[in-house]
């Protein structure tokens, strides 16, 4: 919101602080590739970046949408991507092989990663729906768990994990914040931190290995844990100023696998140091903290659940992939969204942003209203 | 109304909660991001050190440059062992463009065989990226000039120029330098060093070149390069200089220890020549020998089989592992000892070609008649020493032989010495606990003393020994033999009473100029004499065989032993040869004794009467090496033809 008699209103009243942001991590991301193509705009930088400014005008036209629209629209979109799902699970069960995506042609539609943002509209709309006092009630939960596990099990046995594991944790945010009781979710949490050693007693040697692995990835340099190690190698030799902008030997001489893409933070922080690192965490943090007020200023339920669910998303995804960066998380395969190169995180995340934008604008027109 | 209530109470109760969960999810949130943040410092704060060094390994590796080997050299700074450059032709894995069409051409230019051709492709296979591998060594100019011509043609292969280890004198210093050759899986195993299977780098794999290996190795340079993680070359960084090998200077003397190998003919033995002052080792050659300049090219199994296969043992250092009773040799030593203990040198015994000890006889070589301690010495007389050791008891004389070297282990670098025994009554007490297959009875006899008066029995030394023991009569200085650095100062003396060590010496001067049993091998030299003893060590017993092993089987003849020093009258130097299966030390070992201290003085006159006798054998050794050399091609060949 820019108050100024020179631009025109419908473009001062964008959540410009907002787009800024996006638009300087964004540029982050978008160095970051042009030094992990050794300098180059070509093959990431330039596709990534006519990537980037489609999805963002896709967000700010977006923020025209009416809340009145996207509940509407909610269910009907949810059923749509539910069915989408089958098909990929079906096609790629004819075609004797993994396949997450539909191919149109023109473009391949991956819809898990439609079903992220859509996890949290339909839980906020199911809430919003749900009489107050039932909240404590069972058919609170069935249905909700119903509406999260049906595509979490579809995407699992995809199989992708990242993004099984991104939906669940949406959708669970949702019924977090909706009120339903703290029992709910400890009880499992509890239950599922009991059953880890267990689980580990009856594993097989393969998946054991996994996990230690995981646990310690230097036992294994070579195999499982080089990903992780020369990740780590990156991101710590950086120190606090990076070794300079272009000069990462880790990205450069590919000893970092995936350096373009899940492990695109690592090659940053290698050329930028802590000091680059800290300030993308923050500016990521300042994305989550605008997308939480926007939810705790809501007017409607509707609106408080959807933001909240959305701003989790985007939070789960930057944070997830940060800890796998970092040695703290397994390797699940979850791209930095607006600094890995791809299209599907900036799509999701955008839509997201977008999604954010269109409620906050409501909050605004209403408030002026009342 | 009620519903309503109860309606707008849920609602800000759900209000209530929705705000205060929001505070739960940004404080986790919060916390999360400072988690992440404190990791981020973690890791490039605490951990930066370490990660920058693994980051740095990574990203600079050191393409090996071997360094050169250290020389060998004798006390004139003559070589010994020295580097010879050569062409070798190496690929680099990673420029191989076309290893289909690359080979093939490789193979019919370099003429490599079947089994160099499998070899190559199999390391191939496991190669990674820049390290090199071997495609040949040791290439004649002419194919290597072939491979430069068409080397646009051939990516990745690279024919470079290197080095192999020479030794002019080829098996002549065999058993004394080693040899060379690349280090095996085991050794790499060891010691873990990329250097060891850089191709073309070889490691001292015996004598010399094995235990003087930390001297001569030197510290490897390299090429410093900037590689991607699949090996591909990006720049290259300042080289690292590599550093060569020390250069050894051997206490040997290279001429004398080529003559003398050359002197020992087709004869399984060994000399050790000493400067009986400072213990220097002037000589050490122990004969047949293989050429270690074939195992530095990598020797065939043809040639190996052949080599460990003769039964005159070319693989044997015979100098320090073959032991052998010393036989008479050990007379001046056992003179020495019953000085010692008090006998009265002119005292005489009779000699009637034995001695009588209870009912047995023990026999001498001859009817001596009376003879005292000179003449005893002079005609090898065994009843003399019979008499006189069963007088004073073995055990004084046994110290005696240890005081002289005998039964010592000398501090060499060497791959292995074997020091035999010098038997005492301890030592029996000993053995018999230890192996009653050997020992029978735990007591000293008198038959054990007889026998070991005249150096047979339990008595068994190595040639080196008998050199020290001669060298020690000769100096009367407790010399340690020498192998690296020139000495100059003397050994102490060992504190003998000199009037003992000039009877002693006498008697030996009488063996070779006087009425004694080398007397064919005076010095044919003025005013410089040899004085020296002889000895006949029996292979079987005695009464085994009726020629007396003077005859028959070759492997059954008597060992021909001798000890000398020269000049007589001021000795400066010192030695001991063995002739295997010699039959007498006066007819196989003295002569070549005579020939080598000739050598020493004139070599002129040397070198001439080996000229007559390498006529004899066959050539020269170089000559015979060659020709052997070539036997063993032509055996390999057709060995191969076999086998295809």
């Amino acid at each position: 919101m820019i108050s100024s008699a020179i631009i025109p209103q419908p473009l001062a009243k964008l959540p410009w602080r907002l787009i800024f942001l996006v638009a300087g991590v964004g540029t982050i991301g978008l160095l970051t590739l042009y030094s992990a193509a050794g300098g180059s705009a070509q093959p990431w930088a330039m596709k990534q970046g006519i990537t980037f400014l489609f999805f963002l005008a896709v967000a700010v036209g977006m923020s025209w949408i009416r809340e009145s629209t996207i509940k509407a629209a909610t269910f009907p979109v949810y059923v749509a991507i539910l069915i989408m799902l089958i098909i990929v699970e079906m096609v790629g069960f004819v075609g004797k092989g993994a396949q997450r995506w539909i191919d149109l042609g023109f473009i391949r539609l991956q819809p898990s990663e439609f079903m992220k943002p859509a996890i949290a509209l339909v839980l906020a709309r199911f809430y919003d729906l749900l009489p107050a006092g039932d909240i404590r009630r069972w058919r609170a939960i069935w249905p909700a768990a119903l509406l999260i596990g049906v595509p979490w099990a579809l995407i699992l046995v995809q199989p992708d994990l990242g993004t099984a594991t991104m939906v669940l944790l949406g959708g669970v945010t949702v019924m977090f914040v909706a009120g339903v009781p703290l029992r709910v979710f400890l009880i499992p949490a509890g239950a599922l931190a009991l059953a880890v050693p267990v689980v580990y007693q009856f594993m097989h040697g393969y998946q054991r290995k996994r996990v230690d692995t995981f646990l310690n990835p230097e036992s294994d340099p070579l195999g499982a844990g080089y990903h992780i190690t020369q990740s780590k190698i990156a991101i710590g030799s950086g120190g606090i100023f990076g070794k300079g902008y272009l000069n990462g030997s880790q990205s450069h001489l590919d000893y970092l696998p995936e350096g373009h893409t899940d492990f695109a933070f690592a090659t940053m922080v290698e050329e930028w140091g802590l000091f680059g690192g800290v300030l993308l965490i923050l500016a990521f943090g300042a994305i989550i903290r605008w997308g939480m007020k926007v939810s705790a200023q809501a007017r409607t339920r509707f609106g408080q659940l959807a933001a909240a669910g959305l701003t989790a998303t985007i939070f789960f995804y930057v944070s997830i992939n940060l800890m796998m960066v970092m040695g703290l998380a397994p390797v699940v395969g979850i791209p930095l969204p607006l600094i890995s190169f791809g299209g599907s995180a900036v799509m999701t995340v955008m839509i997201c942003l977008g999604l954010l934008m269109a409620l906050e604008r409501q909050q605004r027109t209403a408030s002026r209203l009342d | 109304m009620k519903m309503d209530n109860a309606r707008r109470f849920t609602s800000v109760h759900q209000t209530i909660t929705f705000s205060r969960r929001m505070m739960l999810l940004g404080g986790a949130q919060a916390t999360v991001g400072a988690l992440l943040i404190g990791r981020l410092g973690w890791l490039s704060i605490a951990e930066n050190e370490k990660y920058q060094l693994l980051s740095e390994s990574n990203r600079v590796q050191l393409i090996v440059v071997p360094p050169r080997r250290g020389w060998i050299v004798d006390r004139r700074g003559k070589p010994i062992a020295i580097n010879r450059s050569d062409f070798r032709v190496d690929i680099i894995p990673d420029q191989l463009e076309q290893p289909a069409a690359t080979l093939p051409i490789l193979r019919q230019l370099l003429n490599l065989s079947v089994d160099d051709y499998d070899r190559i492709v199999r390391e191939l296979k496991d190669a990674d990226g820049y390290r090199p591998v071997q495609v040949a060594e040791n290439v004649p100019y002419e194919q290597y000039a072939a491979v430069t011509v068409r080397l646009p043609e051939l990516p990745g292969v690279q024919p470079m120029r290197g080095f192999s280890r020479y030794y002019p004198a080829g098996p002549a210093v065999g058993h004394l330098v080693g040899y060379v050759g690349a280090a095996s899986a085991a050794e790499y195993e060891k010691e873990k060093n990329p250097l060891l299977i850089t191709p073309g780098f070889k490691i001292g794999k015996e004598g010399l070149e094995e235990t003087l290996e930390n001297r001569l190795r030197g510290q490897p340079g390299g090429q410093r390069v900037e590689l991607t993680a699949r090996g591909k070359l990006v720049r290259e960084l300042e080289p690292k200089p590599d550093r060569s090998g020390r250069t050894v200077q051997l206490a040997i003397d290279a001429d004398l220890q080529e003559f003398t190998a050359r002197r020992l003919g087709e004869e399984s033995g060994s000399c050790v020549i000493l400067d009986c002052w400072t213990g220097d080792i002037l000589a050490m050659v122990s004969m047949p020998a293989y050429d270690p300049n074939s195992f530095s090219d990598g020797i065939g199994r043809i040639e190996w089989k052949m080599l460990s296969d003769d039964h005159r043992q070319p693989l044997r250092n015979k100098v320090l592992n073959s032991l052998y009773p010393p036989g008479s040799t050990i007379k001046p030593m056992n003179s020495f000892a019953l000085l010692q203990a008090g006998i009265d040198p002119t005292q005489r015994i009779h000699c009637p070609g034995g001695y009588g000890l209870g009912n047995r006889f023990f026999r001498c070589l001859g009817r001596h008649g009376s003879v005292d301690m000179r003449r005893a010495i002079a005609k090898s007389c065994n009843t003399y020493f019979y008499a006189m050791g069963h007088r004073v008891g073995y055990d004084p004389i046994a110290a005696v032989a240890r005081q002289l070297g005998l039964g010592q282990k000398f501090d060499l670098p060497v791959v292995s010495q074997n020091y035999g025994t010098v038997p005492d009554s301890a030592w029996k007490a000993k053995k018999f606990e230890q192996n009653r297959r050997i020992v029978e009875r735990p007591d000293w006899t008198a038959s054990d003393t007889l026998n070991a008066s005249i150096g047979q029995g339990f008595l068994i030394v190595n040639p080196l020994q008998l050199a020290v023991m001669a060298a020690r009569i000769a100096s009367g200085r407790d010399i340690q033999p020498q192998l690296l650095g020139v000495h100059n100062k003397p050994a102490p003396l060992i504190g003998f009473e000199p009037k003992h060590l000039e009877i002693v010496r006498g008697g030996m001067w009488e063996v070779v100029n006087g009425d004694g049993t080398a007397g064919a091998s005076r010095l044919p030299l003025d005013g410089i004499q040899m004085s020296g003893k002889t000895g006949t060590a029996q292979v079987r017993r005695l009464s085994a065989s009726a020629s007396r092993g003077q005859g028959g089987d070759w492997k059954y003849r008597d060992h021909g032993l001798f000890v000398f020093f020269a000049p007589s009258d001021k000795p400066r130097y010192a030695g001991a040869v063995v002739i295997e299966h010699g039959m007498g030390g006066a007819r196989a070992a003295a002569p070549v004794a005579k020939d080598a201290l000739t050598f020493l003085f004139d070599r002129h006159k040397a070198l001439a009467s080996l000229a007559e006798l390498e006529k004899q054998w066959g050539g020269t050794l170089a000559e015979r090496n060659a020709r052997r050399a070539a036997a063993v091609k032509a055996a390999a060949a057709s060995a191969s033809e076999g086998r295809a």
